[in-house]
C-alpha cells in the first residue's frame, strides 16, 4: 500500500514534513490532575445541592391529587360489567366521592424563594388527567399498529389502510376501519366529570376545557382530516369506512359539542395516540376553566364527586384508572425523583470528593507513587 | 561467479504422492507423455470470471457477513423486523464493496508477479541449440544454461559449472518450498496471528446479536483505523532512509496493533543487524599499533591493483609498506597466502569469492597494502608483491576447523625458502609460540585488548621457517595420515600440531563487522522495553556471540551468559538442565543470555521443552542461536509461538530469512541490497534495522492503543446502547420495542459515534515520540495485553451496564410521572425516546471526551461537529416537512420541539451524564494516585517537564568490552583446504590479465 509516484531526484520518495503525516499535529493533553479533578468535583456538588433545593421547593410547590376509580365507590358494578365483551355496549355510569385537601394551587407562598420559583407560572391553573395502569401502550405490535398516513387524511390512505394496522385494518366485512390500528381501536373511552360539592351549596360541575390538551404539532400537522367544504361534510368524508371495533361512535362523531374537534383531529384521539412509554401513564384529559366562581382561583378545598360513563375495561390486563389532579410548575408535574436525586448525587460527590482529597493529601501529593 | 552453468531441470509440483519418476534428459516428447505439471507459477487466487461469484463466496464465509445477511432476510419478514431493511443494508454494502475492492487490487498485484515470475528467460537446450525460453515454458527434463545472477524457479540438477573448481553459489529463496507457495500462506499466517483480538471480535460479535449495526460498523472502522495508523508508518520521515530513497512501508495493513505486543523478535544478523561488511580496521605488527583512525583516507593509487572501496586512515602503514619493513611485508605476505579464497578476474577487475567476508577482508588488505593474490592451482599461490609477480609452491594447507580455530598453510618461496604461515585465535595461536617471542606478545595482548574493546573481530599472525628435511619427514607422515582409513580425521589434527609449534608472532589483526547504523542502541531500547531478542543466524558461535557483544546484546552486566555448544543432543540437554537450574535457584534476578550452537536445535529445543528447560531460553535475555539453516530458523519461531503463546516478530533482509519472516506472526524485511524476497514475503518493510525501535515504540505502541482505546471505546457505547434496550424490556413486556428511534439506530454508529471514535483511535497518543523513545517502558502493557484483555473486557462490561442503568433509569424515574411546563404529554414513547438516545449521546460523548489524551483540532471538529449534526439530523427529520414527505418513515414529528424545550428534559440530561462519568474519573483519580501505571507516570513527567526530551543520538559511543574475543576469520564450516589443494576439481585456471584500469574511490567514510 501507499505507493508513491515514482518520481525522479534523490528524495522523491522522501514522506512530505507536513504535521498532519509526522503526528505532529498541535493538541491538547489534558490530564486528570488534583488541581483539576478536585475543584470540578466541589463545584458540581455544589450545583447539584443547589439545583435539588430549588427543584425540590418547586415541587413542593406542586400539588398532585390521585383518585382511583377503578373499582371504588358505585364503580364496582362497572368493573365488574366490563369484564365481559358481551356487554360493552351496555351503558354505564357511576360514581366516586373524593376530598380536596388544599386548594389548587395553594395560595399563600411562605417563602420568598417560593414566590421566586412561582412567579413565572400559569397561576391558578389546573390539570386533569385519566392515568392508568398496567396498559403497556408500548409494546412493539401494538405500537407499530397505527396508520400515521391515514390519520394525516390522505384520501388513498383512508381507504386502504397500512397492514400494519392488521387485524384492525379491515372488518369483517371488508370495509376499512378509520382510524385503523390497535392504538385507536383501545382508545380511552371513558368520559369523566366532576362535580364540586361546597359545604354550603349545590353541586357545581367544575367546568373543564376539553380542546388544546394536545402538542400543538399532533393537533396541527401530524392529525389532519380528510378534505373537506361547505357541501361536503366529515360525515361525507369518511363514507366508505368504518369505526374501530371497540368504538360506540364512529371517529367523525367523537365530539358532539364541538364539530370542530372531530374526526382524527379530535383532542381525546390525539392524546391518546402518542403512546406512552410506560405501563404506568396520565393523559390530559382536560383543564380547568376558571372562567367563574369559586373556580376563578383554582380548585378550592372541598368535598368532590367523580361521576363516570364506565366504558373502558381494565380487569383483562388487571390495570387500574384513576383520575389525576395537578397543577404544574416550569419543571412539570410533581415528581420528587428529579430533586432528590440531584441532592443525592451532590451528597455522593461532595463524599467522593473528600475521599478523593484525603488520598491526594496522603497518597498523591508527595509523588512517591509517581517515581519509577 | 563464473558464468555457464547447466542444470537439468525436474518440476517438483506433486499432484499425488509420487514413488518415483521417469525422464529423459533433453527429450520432451518422452518426458511429455507423463503428463507432468508445466512450470508455471500460480499464486493468484482468481481470475477475470470467478473473481466476483469466488470473492463473494469467501466473504460470506466469513461468519460476520453471513450474519448480516441473516439478519437482512429477518428484516426483510415485516413480523420479525424491528428496524428497518436498511439499516443492515447500507453498511453491508459498504462492507462488502470495499473488500471486493481490495481483494480485488491484492489478485491483481499477485497476477502481476506471478507474469513476471513465469515470463523470466532461461537459456534451454532444445534440438541440440540453445533457446532463449520463458521459465513457465521449461519442462520436465529440460537442460538449462544459467547465468551468474539469475533466478531459479523450478527444482535443478547440477550437471555442469564453468567454475574452476565446479563450485557454483546458491542463494536459497525459496528453500522451504515456501515462497513458490501462494502469497495467502502469509495472509493465513496473519489471521492466525490476529487470533488473540479476532477471537475476541468473533465472539463478541455473537454476543452482539441483540444489535444490528454494531458489528458491521465496528468492521468498517477497525479497517480504517488500520489503514490510517498504516498510512503514519508509510508517511513516517523518520523511518524514510535518505541515502537509498526508501521510505517505510506498511505492506499489510492489519497487524499495527501487533507491532505494540512484540514479546519476541527474530532477527537476522548479516544484512540486518550487520551492513555485511568487513572492513579490515586495525592491525598490530611487531608490536606496533597501526589504524587508529584519522579522518583522512589512504590513497592507495600508487597501487593499480587496489580494491577502490577498501578504506584505511593510518598514513604511517603505507609508509611502513613502502619502506619494505621486513616484518610488516610478512604480514601481508601472510595475509595473501594463508586463507582459501577464490580469485575471479572478470571485465578487468579483480574479484574475490571468498566464503567468509572476514577472510575477504584480509585478503583484500593486503592486496591494498601491495600483496595482491592473484590466482590460484592446486599447487601455486600467485601474488603481485609490491608490483612484483611472484608465485609460492603451495605444499600443504592445515585446514580450520572448530577444534583447530587456526589455519596454516606452508608454500615455498620463489627463493626456496619454506615457510609456515598460520593465523588463527589469539588463545590458540599463543599456545603455539616460540618463547622469543613471549615480549612481543605481551605488547600484542594489549593492542588485542584494545581491539576487542571496540568490538573488533581479532586474529593473531604467526609464521615459522622450515627446515627442509623436518619439512620432508613431517609430509612424508602427513601423507600417511591423510590416507590412512581410520581416524584420519584426528591423525591429521595429530600432525598438523606436530608442525604447529615454535612459531614466531607476527602480529595481530582487526576485522570490524560493521553494523548497521544505531543497531546497539536500538537494541538497547528494545531490550529496556523488555522485547526477547534472538538473533538467529548462519553463523558459527564466535561471529555470532561477537557481534551479540558489539551490539548490545550480550552485555558484561549480564549475570551469566549460557553458551550451549555441543555436539549431540543429549549432551545438550544436560548442560542446558545444569543452566535452568542455576537460573531456577537464582529465580532469575539477573539478566541472562544464552548462545544455543548446533545443527540439531530444534529437535533440541523441542527436548528442552519437555524438560521444562525451554524455559531458560525464555528467560534469557538474549538468545543466540548460530548456525541454523533458514528451515530452522522459521521452526524456532515456531516453537516459540506456540509455546509462549507471544507475539512474534522476525526481521530479515535476504531470501534466507523469508521462511521465519512468513512463520513470525510478523514479518519485517530490510529492503536492502540483498534482494527483495524478504520485503516481499514481509508485512513491514524499512532499510534500517534502526527503524525497528521506532515501528514498535512508537507506531507499534499507539497503534495499539489506539486500537484497545477504539475498542474499549466501542465496546463500551455498544454495549451501553444495547444494555437500555435490556432494561427497557422490563417495561415492555420484552416485546423487542426499541428504546430509540430507528433513525437513531441506524445512524449512532454510522454518524453520530464513527467520526469522534475514529478520530481518537488515529490521532490519540499517550505521549509523544520523543517521551515514548525515553520511556521504552511503556511497551510493557502492550506485550501483557492489558489494554484489552478479559479483565478490561469485564470491565467494560461493568461500566457499560452501570452507564445504561443510568442512562435508562433516570430517564424513566425523571420522567414517568410527569408532564411538559403546559400540563401536555412528555412521558410518551417518542420524547423518552428522544430523551434516553440524547442522554445516551451526550454521555458517551463526555466519555470519549476523558479518554482522549491528545485533543487535536480534528478531534474537537468531530466530536462538536457529530454532536451538532446529531441535533441539526434530530431536528430536520422531526419536522413537518419531512413528516408530510415521508409520513411512515418520520413518525417522530414535533418531539424535538416539544420536549427539548422543556427544562426537566435538560436537567435529566445534566444528571444522567454527571452520574455516568464522575465514577468514572473518580476511579481513574483514585488509581492515577495510588496504583499509577506506567504510563501515569510518564504522563506526570511530560506534565512537569519543561520541554520535550531531546532526540536519542543516532550514535553513542561504543562501550569498551573488558573480555577479549577472538573473531575467526574463517567459514563456519570446515574449510576448501581440499578442494583447494586436491585438484580434482581444478580446471585450468582463468588467465590473470595484468591491466586493471584506474578506480573513482567509492569509499565510504568509516565510522569512528
Amino acid at each position: 500500500m501507499g505507493k508513491k509516484q515514482a518520481g525522479t531526484g534523490p528524495l522523491s520518495r522522501r514522506p512530505d514534513n507536513s504535521a498532519f503525516k509526522q503526528q505532529r499535529l498541535p493538541a491538547w493533553s489534558p490530564s486528570l490532575t488534583p488541581q483539576t479533578v478536585l475543584p470540578t468535583f466541589y463545584i458540581l456538588s455544589l450545583v447539584c445541592l443547589l439545583l435539588g433545593i430549588w427543584l425540590l421547593i418547586t415541587v413542593e410547590y406542586t400539588y398532585e391529587l390521585k383518585v382511583d376509580y377503578t373499582d371504588a365507590g358505585t364503580c364496582e358494578q362497572c368493573f365488574n360489567l366490563r369484564k365481559h365483551a358481551i356487554d360493552s355496549s351496555t351503558p354505564c355510569k357511576c360514581t366516586v366521592s373524593f376530598h380536596v385537601p388544599k386548594t389548587f394551587p395553594r395560595v399563600s407562598f411562605q417563602h420568598d424563594v417560593v414566590r421566586l420559583s412561582a412567579r413565572c407560572l400559569p397561576q391558578g391553573d389546573v390539570f386533569f388527567y385519566y392515568g392508568l395502569r398496567n396498559f403497556h401502550q408500548n409494546l412493539r405490535r401494538y405500537m407499530d399498529s397505527r396508520d400515521d398516513a391515514q390519520m394525516v387524511g390522505r384520501k388513498n390512505n383512508l381507504k386502504a389502510p397500512s397492514s400494519y394496522c392488521a387485524p384492525f385494518d379491515y372488518d369483517a366485512n371488508g370495509k376499512p376501519i378509520a382510524p385503523c390500528g390497535a392504538v385507536a381501536n383501545s382508545m380511552f373511552n371513558d368520559s369523566l366529570t366532576v362535580m364540586y360539592n361546597p359545604t354550603d351549596g349545590s353541586k357545581i360541575q367544575v367546568p373543564l376545557y376539553r380542546k388544546g390538551i394536545a402538542w400543538y404539532t399532533d393537533k396541527n400537522v401530524k392529525f389532519r382530516n380528510p378534505p373537506t367544504n361547505n357541501t361536503f361534510s366529515l360525515q361525507q368524508a369518511f363514507e366508505g369506512t368504518t369505526r374501530p371495533l371497540y368504538w360506540q361512535r364512529p371517529v367523525y362523531e367523537l365530539d358532539d359539542t364541538d364539530s370542530n374537534n372531530n374526526g382524527f383531529i379530535n383532542d381525546d384521539l390525539i392524546v391518546w395516540m402518542r403512546e406512552a412509554a410506560f405501563p404506568n401513564f396520565k393523559k390530559l384529559y382536560g383543564v380547568l376553566n376558571r372562567a367563574q366562581g369559586p373556580f376563578t382561583e383554582g380548585l378550592p378545598a372541598g368535598n368532590y364527586t367523580l361521576s363516570i360513563n364506565y366504558n373502558f375495561p381494565v380487569e383483562p390486563f388487571r390495570g387500574r384508572k384513576e383520575l389525576v389532579i395537578s397543577m404544574v410548575t416550569w419543571f412539570g408535574g410533581q415528581n420528587y425523583f428529579l430533586p432528590i436525586a440531584y441532592l443525592v448525587t451532590s451528597g455522593l460527590i461532595l463524599v467522593t470528593a473528600v475521599v478523593l482529597t484525603t488520598v491526594f493529601v496522603k497518597v498523591g501529593k508527595k509523588g512517591k507513587n509517581m517515581e519509577e | 561467479m563464473g558464468s555457464l552453468l547447466s542444470a537439468c531441470g525436474i518440476n517438483v509440483k506433486k499432484k499425488k504422492v509420487e514413488e518415483e519418476r521417469h525422464l529423459r534428459a533433453n527429450d520432451r516428447e518422452f518426458n511429455l507423455s507423463f503428463k507432468y505439471a508445466n512450470n508455471a507459477i500460480k499464486t493468484s487466487k482468481y481470475n477475470v470470471f470467478t473473481f466476483l461469484p469466488l470473492n463473494l463466496f469467501e466473504q460470506f464465509q466469513r461468519l460476520a457477513n453471513a450474519y448480516f445477511v441473516f439478519l437482512l432476510i429477518l428484516q426483510l419478514i415485516p413480523q420479525i423486523s424491528s428496524l428497518s431493511w436498511f439499516t443492515t443494508v447500507v453498511p453491508l454494502l459498504l462492507v462488502l464493496s470495499i473488500t471486493l475492492a481490495k481483494d480485488l487490487s491484492d489478485d491483481i498485484t499477485r497476477h502481476k508477479n506471478d507474469n513476471h515470475v513465469n515470463n523470466r528467460k532461461v537459456e534451454v537446450l532444445i534440438n541440440g541449440e540453445l533457446k532463449s525460453e520463458k521459465w513457465m515454458n521449461v519442462q520436465v527434463g529440460d537442460i538449462v544454461k544459467l547465468e551468474n545472477n539469475e533466478f531459479v524457479t523450478a527444482d535443478l540438477l547440477l550437471l555442469s559449472s564453468s567454475e574452476p573448481l565446479n563450485l557454483i553459489y546458491i542463494e536459497t529463496a525459496e528453500l522451504d518450498g515456501l515462497v513458490s507457495k501462494p502469497v495467502n500462506v502469509n495472509m493465513n499466517l496473519a489471521d492466525g496471528a490476529n487470533a488473540s483480538l479476532s477471537a475476541f471480535l468473533t465472539f463478541w460479535s455473537y454476543v452482539i446479536i441483540l444489535n444490528t449495526v454494531v458489528p458491521i460498523s465496528l468492521y468498517v472502522s477497525v479497517e480504517i483505523l488500520r489503514l490510517g495508523n498504516s498510512y503514519f508508518i508509510d508517511w513516517d520521515r523518520k523511518m524514510y532512509h535518505v541515502k537509498s530513497d526508501t521510505p517505510a512501508q506498511a505492506r499489510t495493513t492489519t497487524l499495527n496493533e501487533e507491532l505494540g505486543q512484540i514479546k519476541y523478535i527474530f532477527s537476522d544478523k548479516t544484512g540486518t543487524l550487520t551492513q555485511n561488511i568487513m572492513t579490515f580496521n586495525r592491525c598490530s605488527i611487531n608490536g606496533k599499533s597501526y589504524g587508529k583512525s584519522s579522518k583522512k583516507k589512504v590513497d592507495f593509487s600508487w597501487n593499480p591493483l587496489a580494491d577502490p572501496k577498501f578504506c584505511f586512515h593510518d598514513h604511517k602503514l603505507v609508509e611502513v609498506v613502502k619502506s619494505g619493513s621486513p616484518e610488516v611485508q610478512a604480514f601481508f605476505r601472510l595475509l595473501a597466502l594463508c586463507h582459501t579464497v577464490m580469485p575471479e578476474e572478470k571485465t578487468e577487475e579483480l574479484f574475490y569469492q571468498a566464503q567468509s567476508p572476514d577472510e575477504g577482508a584480509l585478503v583484500t588488505a593486503a592486496r591494498n597494502f601491495g600483496f595482491v593474490f592473484r590466482s590460484r592451482t592446486p599447487e601455486t599461490i600467485s601474488l603481485v608483491e609490491m608490483g612484483v609477480p611472484t608465485t609460492y609452491e603451495l605444499l600443504a594447507v592445515l585446514d580450520f576447523n572448530n577444534v583447530r580455530k587456526r589455519m596454516s598453510v606452508i608454500v615455498r618461496s620463489p627463493e626456496g625458502k619454506l615457510t609456515l604461515f598460520c593465523k588463527g585465535a589469539d588463545t590458540i595461536i599463543y599456545e603455539r609460540l616460540h618463547p622469543s617471542s613471549s615480549k612481543l606478545m605481551e605488547v600484542t595482548t594489549e593492542h588485542l585488548n584494545e581491539y576487542a574493546g571496540e568490538g573488533l573481530r581479532t586474529l593473531a599472525l604467526a609464521y615459522k621457517d622450515l627446515d627442509e628435511d623436518e619439512f620432508e619427514k613431517w609430509k612424508e607422515r602427513h601423507h600417511e595420515a591423510s590416507t590412512s582409513l581410520e581416524d584420519r580425521e584426528a591423525k591429521l589434527d595429530t600432525i598438523y600440531e606436530e608442525i604447529e609449534k615454535d612459531l614466531l608472532l607476527l602480529g595481530a589483526s582487526a576485522v570490524e563487522d560493521k553494523l548497521q547504523d544505531g543497531v546497539p542502541q536500538t537494541i538497547e531500547q528494545l531490550a529496556k522495553a523488555d522485547i526477547k531478542i534472538w538473533v538467529l543466524t548462519g553463523d558459527k558461535q564466535e561471529t555470532a556471540e561477537n557481534i551479540g557483544y558489539s551490539c548490545n546484546m550480550l552485555r558484561e552486566e549480564m549475570k551469566e551468559i549460557f553458551i550451549v555448544a555441543a555436539n549431540t543432543a543429549e549432551e545438550k540437554s544436560r548442560l542446558l538442565g545444569k543452566k535452568s537450574q542455576v537460573v531456577e535457584d537464582e529465580k532469575v534476578d539477573g539478566e541472562y543470555g544464552l548462545v544455543i550452537n548446533g545443527h540439531s536445535l530444534v529437535r533440541e529445543i523441542v527436548l528442552l521443552i519437555e524438560n521444562r528447560i525451554y524455559l531458560t531460553a525464555c528467560m534469557c535475555q538474549a538468545v543466540i542461536c548460530c548456525r541454523v539453516t533458514p528451515l530452522q530458523k522459521a521452526q524456532v519461531v515456531e516453537l516459540v509461538k506456540k509455546h509462549k503463546k507471544a507475539v512474534t516478530l522476525a526481521i530479515g533482509d535476504g531470501a534466507n530469512d523469508v521462511s521465519m519472516i512468513k512463520t513470525a506472526h510478523i514479518g519485517v524485511g530490510i529492503s536492502g541490497q540483498e534482494g527483495m524476497q524478504a520485503v516481499l514475503s514481509s508485512d513491514f518493510s524499512f532499510a534500517q534495522f534502526r527503524y525497528l525501535q521506532r515501528l514498535l515504540l512508537v507506531h507499534g505502541r499507539w497503534s495499539y492503543l489506539r486500537m484497545c482505546k477504539f475498542l474499549r471505546y466501542f465496546f463500551y457505547k455498544n454495549f451501553t446502547f444495547t444494555f437500555v434496550h435490556f432494561w427497557y424490556g422490563f417495561f415492555c413486556g420484552f416485546s423487542a420495542q426499541t428504546v430509540y428511534d430507528e433513525w437513531f439506530i441506524t445512524l449512532y454508529n454510522l454518524v453520530y459515534t464513527a467520526l469522534p471514535v475514529i478520530g481518537l483511535s488515529i490521532f490519540d497518543q499517550d505521549v509523544n515520540d520523543r517521551w515514548s523513545f525515553q520511556y521504552p517502558q511503556l511497551y510493557a502493557p502492550g506485550q501483557l495485553n492489558q489494554y484489552f484483555s478479559k479483565m478490561a473486557f469485564a470491565r467494560i462490561l461493568l461500566h457499560s451496564c452501570y452507564s445504561s442503568l443510568v442512562l435508562f433509569f433516570i430517564p424513566w424515574a425523571a420522567m414517568c410521572d410527569t408532564v411538559r411546563d403546559d400540563g401536555k404529554d412528555i412521558a410518551d414513547y417518542q420524547s423518552f425516546a428522544l430523551l434516553a438516545q440524547t442522554c445516551l449521546l451526550i454521555a458517551v460523548s463526555v466519555q470519549m471526551g476523558l479518554d482522549t489524551y491528545y485533543w487535536t483540532a480534528v478531534n474537537q471538529f468531530f466530536l462538536w461537529g457529530s454532536l451538532s449534526v446529531y441535533f441539526a439530523v434530530t431536528f430536520t427529520m422531526y419536522s413537518n416537512g419531512m413528516y408530510l414527505i415521508f409520513t411512515s418513515s418520520f413518525p417522530f414529528i414535533g418531539t424535538a420541539r416539544n420536549s427539548l424545550n422543556q427544562p426537566n428534559v435538560w436537567l435529566t440530561i445534566f444528571l444522567t451524564t454527571i452520574l455516568c462519568i464522575l465514577p468514572v474519573v473518580a476511579k481513574r483519580f483514585l488509581f492515577i494516585q495510588l496504583k499509577p501505571t506506567i504510563n501515569d507516570k510518564v504522563r506526570h513527567k511530560v506534565r512537569q517537564a519543561k520541554a520535550v526530551p531531546p532526540p536519542l543520538p543516532r550514535k553513542f559511543p561504543r562501550r569498551r568490552i573488558s573480555t577479549r574475543r577472538s573473531g575467526y576469520a574463517f567459514s563456519h564450516a570446515r574449510g576448501y583446504g581440499d578442494l583447494v589443494t586436491s585438484g580434482r576439481f581444478l580446471r585450468i585456471p582463468v588467465k590473470s590479465r595484468p591491466a586493471l584500469f584506474p578506480h573513482t574511490d567509492t569509499c565510504e567514510s568509516v565510522r569512528s
